[in-house]
């Protein structure tokens, strides 16, 4: 955001004005429409936070602490939350495991390594994953690579079995629609952000560092480790942040590909739940007091996603603004 | 570099040997790796999408109505969901993209460095990141609850996923927009409304434009918004106003989860389909980039 930045030639001091002194209406009306505009974004925001919480209000008074607890069972009207949080979280760990590395190497590839001509056809390979719609990335999850993968699960499971730790992660039970699934299709959907993001940061390194680096020596990878990560690891954290937050948020690929059990378990390769997905999949026969804990699974998601969003673009902005102090 | 020699007290300046060439070569292929392991799966979901959606694609599969999931993939189409798809991605877009404009408007033209301005410009950037989900729930709560499923509820859902992104992307193209251009217009006495609307915004209409269709695309694969806002029915709605509607992604999802292979089928015409646009609408967003963009990043 550099708007803060942003010389303002004629901001609404230096607006022109009529010579009688007075400014025509038009003008004004158009200022206050733009305004309302911009404001239209705060309004929303509160208005989700209001509106969601009013209707999961019966879930937070009946249950109160409880909310977090870990039974969840609709037909004794118990709604702990607890699986779906904690879901969230694994899958989502799971997803910028695979993706981060991923991601800051394709970065890294695009700015340090590869000539800019071929640069762009690499970025746009890229965004091709972003436009790859959610539900047909759950359509493919689903129908093809979660047949597929369930192999590969079961012959690492039964490896895994007996050994004391990797058994309670990856032992039995097995299954193709699993915590790791999700974790995956999400890796795959979120690696287009967080390597656009990062890539923006360490494409703003001051080439002079970077030639300073040569200049004494170093290889590329001495220079990328003592010229470029310094320099954008605070982009790097923002992106990371920004990638979580789309991960936790993402909806009907996961919704299709998790398993669909509300279970706690060490097994990543077992079937279960996470927060969007299990609105996705309840909410419409819902009512009553599960359909307010499902709303209210919303807005713990809306909080989570909000508190995640505010720290990712302070930190890109912090980091942003020390650069171009620098 | 055979042909320099290291001599005695001069820098060394052949190519790195040993160990640390090594370890370089190590890094360069790993980076290579992180490529082809990121298009790997792109390639696998493009191949199995074209492959099994243009064996059931044609004309009246676009165009029949939607059968019963045990119906054979021979039968019927997505032509509801095809057409809710356009009603609502459009009205989504008719709502979203006037305010986004206007709102990146205020937070270039208007707002400059004030704290209003900053801090709609940093929640819009917050808000780009509301999980999909949550905006159905919202349009739910607020619209839904009192006047019913209809394609204007999931517009609306869709309307406030877009919003945001319009903003960033307008405003990113209004700042490429040199001064001198908004200085000479005020020099000949115009009004800064006049300034913004026949000067500026035509200026940066290439980029607006490109951004708002990558927008369009975006929004016209989520499903999670409409799921509690237009009910996702079989029959087709002219009605985008009243009504519940369909759409390509809710369909998708109903068939995804359907243990029929002619409901898969669809499943698949529905998803090359629904990709088929959101490219189209990309390869036309990056023409006019390239045609029509005066300032370019």
């Amino acid at each position: 955001m550099s708007t803060a930045t942003q010389a303002d030639p004629a901001g609404t001091a230096g607006s022109a004005r009529t010579l009688s002194g007075r400014r025509p209406l038009g003008d004004r009306g158009f200022q206050i429409l733009a305004l309302a505009s911009g404001l239209l974004v705060l309004v929303i925001l509160v208005l989700i936070a209001i509106t969601t919480t009013q209707q999961a209000s019966s879930w937070f008074t009946a249950e109160g602490a409880k909310i977090f607890s870990t039974t969840w069972n609709p037909a004794a009207n118990q709604f702990g939350a607890l699986a779906f949080v904690y879901g969230t979280a694994i899958t989502a760990v799971i997803a910028l495991i695979i993706a981060v590395p991923v991601s800051v190497g394709i970065a890294l590839l695009l700015t340090e390594v590869v000539p800019y001509r071929w640069a762009r056809p690499i970025v746009y390979v890229i965004d091709l994953l972003a436009v790859v719609p959610s539900v047909v990335w759950g359509l493919w999850g689903i129908l093809v690579f979660a047949p597929w993968i369930q192999h590969i699960y079961a012959s690492i499971g039964s490896g895994a079995g007996g050994i004391p730790v990797l058994g309670s992660l990856f032992g039995p039970p097995t299954s193709g629609a699993s915590f790791f699934t999700a974790g995956i299709i999400l890796a795959f959907m979120i690696t287009p952000i967080v390597t656009s993001l990062s890539r923006e940061v360490t494409a703003t390194v001051p080439a002079i560092d970077r030639e300073g680096a040569y200049a004494l020596g170093a290889t590329r990878l001495e220079m990328i480790r003592g010229a470029v990560l310094p320099h954008s690891q605070g982009g790097i954290v923002g992106a990371v942040l920004l990638g979580l937050g789309r991960a936790m948020g993402e909806t009907i690929a996961v919704a299709l590909v998790i398993g669909s059990s509300a279970t706690i378990t060490s097994h990543l390769f077992a079937p279960g739940y996470n927060m969007p997905a299990v609105i996705a999949n309840e909410f419409g026969e819902a009512s009553g007091e599960f359909r307010a804990a499902l709303m209210g699974l919303g807005v713990l998601l809306f909080i989570f996603t909000i508190i995640i969003n505010v720290i990712a673009r302070g930190v890109v902005e912090r980091s942003a603004r020390r650069k171009r102090g620098a | 570099m055979a042909a320099v020699s290291a001599e005695q007290g001069r820098p060394d300046l052949r190519e790195p040997v040993g160990w640390r060439r090594t370890k370089n070569r190590i890094a360069t292929v790993l980076m290579w790796i992180s490529f082809v392991l990121a298009i790997i799966p792109l390639g696998f979901v493009l191949f199995t999408v074209i492959a099994k959606g243009a064996s059931v694609i044609s004309w009246s599969f676009l165009t029949s109505s939607i059968p019963p999931s045990l119906a054979p993939a021979s039968e019927g189409g997505i032509g509801p969901a095809v057409l809710g798809t356009i009603e609502i991605t459009a009205l989504a877009t008719v709502l979203a993209v006037p305010l986004g404009v206007l709102g990146a408007v205020y937070l270039n033209e208007y707002g400059g460095n004030r704290l209003l301005a900053r801090l709609i410009g940093f929640m819009s950037d917050v808000m780009t990141g509301v999980p999909s989900i949550v905006m159905g729930l919202f349009i739910f709560s607020i619209w839904v609850l009192h006047f019913g499923f209809s394609g204007l509820a999931g517009a609306l859902a869709l309307a406030c996923l877009m919003l945001p992104v319009v903003i960033r992307s307008t405003d990113e193209m209004l700042k490429l927009v040199p001064d001198s251009l908004r200085e000479g217009s005020y020099a000949l006495g115009a009004t800064k409304a006049r300034v913004t609307v026949t000067v500026v915004l035509p200026a940066a209409l290439g980029g607006i434009v490109s951004g708002a269709l990558l927008a369009v695309a975006r929004a016209a694969g989520e499903t999670a918004p409409l799921l509690f806002t237009i009910l996702t029915v079989t029959a087709a709605n002219r009605n985008v106003f009243s009504g519940a509607n369909t759409s390509l992604p809710s369909q998708i999802f109903v068939n995804a989860s359907s243990p029929y292979s002619g409901a898969q089928a669809r499943g698949w015409g529905a998803a090359l389909t629904l990709i088929a646009i959101a490219f189209i609408l990309m390869i036309v967003a990056r023409f006019i980039t390239a045609r029509f963009a005066r300032y370019a990043r």
